[in-house]
């Protein structure tokens, strides 16, 4: 028989590892995989003796969140938490790009603050609630404070290792074409680590998403993760689905724009983008 | 354009105290200018780290190396270097890439109407003796490897080097386009009249590419014996396999495979296979 199907060769196999398959089949199966999820949900919770509590059905958590949206302004939840989010999360990128920039080209700045930051990083953003609430109070700034906390220390970390792969013969032909540090930094290795950036700022977004419930855990009364938390005092399972699903949605949706921004503004990688 | 470079007793020793490693041991050269000075050796000899010596992007441990009787002290545009890969820029077109230098200060000092204009027709000069009209627009990535080298060639001359060092720069490339881009660049050679200082660990192309050749040794990393080419100025491809070619490769790979260790190596296996013959020999009987 065919040794080459054994050895992963030939055929237009879809287990062919890594290898291209038709568009039309690939979005057939990305629709099949948020699909069927849906469709077994849907059936968990028509099964008899499914409490509600337990497990509330599709149906439920969209009437949820209909009602959610005209009697309780979900619209000022949403603004509220993105704008949290984002905040926390800009202040991280306006400070974790430059400095990741420096340790990713300098030595003794990686000496100086790589340490202390893999250090840093392991410290559980939860832990730090007491001291935010001490230091920063119990304000707006302190649900920024703890998504900062949760992606900053990491984004330093993978800015610099973005930076450290751009290739050594790329900095030292513009070194011998007789360019300067400052020139290197900015003509060769920002735009040479612009692609990984942009991709390190995509991951990190996720990151300060997944620490929004646990932000708006210090003295709030709006957003999305204090509705999820009030509901669980309540134990209105269905709001907890819904704020649940409400903030995997921003994300995808936020995750789509990077993807997107990231095929417009980086032409030459087209081969990468699928 | 074109300069001299003076290599006087210098060394290169990597890492420190017990884990010192003597790269390069009191390697002494005088290369003229315009001249076409090939490096050849086994790996480890030293030759891509006295190229970058003199390339600066390596400090020396011990000794000097001038251009023009000047001193150096890390790169300048007096040295272009051409890599083996991954120096090109991908977000930048063919085009772009030729013309990076134009965006340094160290080339824009009197930029007049003019100095822009005669850059312009520069870069349009190399895109087309580099035959990479084409392609002028295209990124990287949509090259193969054998353009993609010479676009790193045309950006290495943008600014017309006096010397350009290139440092294995067919290394990944197949043996068709190799031989495409040997020609190519014995023809830059004689256009631009720059020194050329060309590392290479294939003795062929080392012999049809340079006028004189620097064979280079492992353990400590040094310069062994020079060989002048005893070719014309002008080659072709018909000259591999002429005597005098064929003698001085021979000659050539023979000292290498003594400097190596590659001989006992290879005395090794001669024995082994020898062995194995007697063995079979005896089974047969």
């Amino acid at each position: 028989m065919s040794a080459s199907k054994r050895a992963g060769g030939g055929g237009s196999s879809l287990w062919q590892i890594r290898s291209a398959i038709d568009p039309r089949q690939y979005w057939l199966l990305a629709l099949f995989g948020l699909v069927a999820p849906l469709v077994a949900w849907l059936v968990a919770s028509q099964l008899d003796g499914t409490d509600k509590v337990f497990l509330p059905g599709p149906a439920d958590v969209l009437a949820r969140i209909w009602s959610w949206a005209t009697d309780d302004d979900l619209a000022a939840d949403v603004a509220i938490s993105t704008w949290r989010v984002v905040a926390g999360w800009a202040l991280s990128a306006a400070i974790a790009l430059p400095l990741g920039l420096f340790i990713g080209s300098y030595r003794a700045v990686q000496a100086l603050l790589e340490p202390l930051t893999d250090f840093v990083r392991y410290m559980p953003a939860v832990a730090f609630i007491p001291l935010v609430m001490l230091w920063v109070g119990i304000e707006e700034g302190s649900k920024v404070a703890i998504i900062f906390i949760g992606t900053f220390f990491q984004m330093v970390l993978m800015v610099a290792e973005d930076v450290r792969r751009v290739p050594l013969a790329q900095i030292e032909a513009a070194q011998t074409m007789g360019a300067t540090r400052s020139e290197i930094l900015e003509k060769v290795i920002v735009p040479s680590a612009k692609p990984a950036l942009l991709d390190t700022l995509r991951v990190t977004m996720g990151w300060a998403w997944t620490y929004l419930v646990v932000a708006e855990l210090v003295a709030s009364n709006s957003g999305l993760g204090y509705a999820v938390l009030k509901a669980q005092r309540f134990l209105q399972t269905d709001k907890i689905f819904a704020g649940i699903l409400l903030i995997g949605l921003i994300g995808l949706l936020i995750d789509q724009g990077f993807r997107l921004v990231h095929r417009k503004a980086f032409p030459y990688l087209a081969g990468r983008h699928r | 354009m074109t300069a001299s470079i003076d290599i006087r007793d210098a060394f290169k020793t990597f890492g420190h105290g017990t884990q010192a490693i003597q790269a390069l041991e009191q390697a002494n050269l005088a290369i003229r200018p315009n001249e076409f000075v090939t490096f050849v050796g086994a790996s480890g000899c030293g030759k891509s780290t006295l190229l970058r010596m003199i390339g600066g992007l390596e400090s020396l441990s011990r000794g000097s190396i001038a251009v023009n009787g000047q001193p150096i002290a890390g790169p300048g545009v007096d040295r272009a270097m051409v890599f083996q890969h991954y120096s090109l820029y991908p977000w930048l077109t063919v085009t772009q890439n030729i013309k990076f230098c134009r965006q340094l200060k160290a080339h824009t000092h009197d930029r007049t109407s003019a100095d822009v204009e005669q850059a312009a027709g520069r870069a349009d000069a190399l895109i087309r003796l580099m035959g990479l009209s084409h392609v002028a627009d295209a990124y990287p990535s949509q090259l193969s490897g054998g353009m993609q080298q010479r676009v790193a060639i045309a950006r290495a001359l943008m600014s017309r080097p006096p010397i350009l060092l290139m440092d294995e720069p067919f290394g990944a490339l197949d043996a068709q386009t190799r031989e495409v881009m040997h020609d190519l660049i014995r023809h830059v050679h004689r256009m631009e009249g720059s020194t050329i200082v060309f590392v290479t660990h294939d003795v062929e192309e080392a012999i049809y590419l340079g006028q004189r050749i620097v064979l280079m040794a492992p353990r400590p990393g040094r310069i062994d014996t020079l060989y002048d080419v005893p070719l014309p100025a002008e080659r072709h491809q018909d000259m591999k396999l002429a005597p005098e070619f064929l003698a001085l490769k021979r000659e050539i790979l023979e000292r290498i495979r003594e400097t190596s260790g590659m001989k006992t190596d290879l005395e090794q296996l001669a024995r082994l296979n020898a062995a194995v013959g007697a063995d079979a020999a005896l089974t047969t009987d």
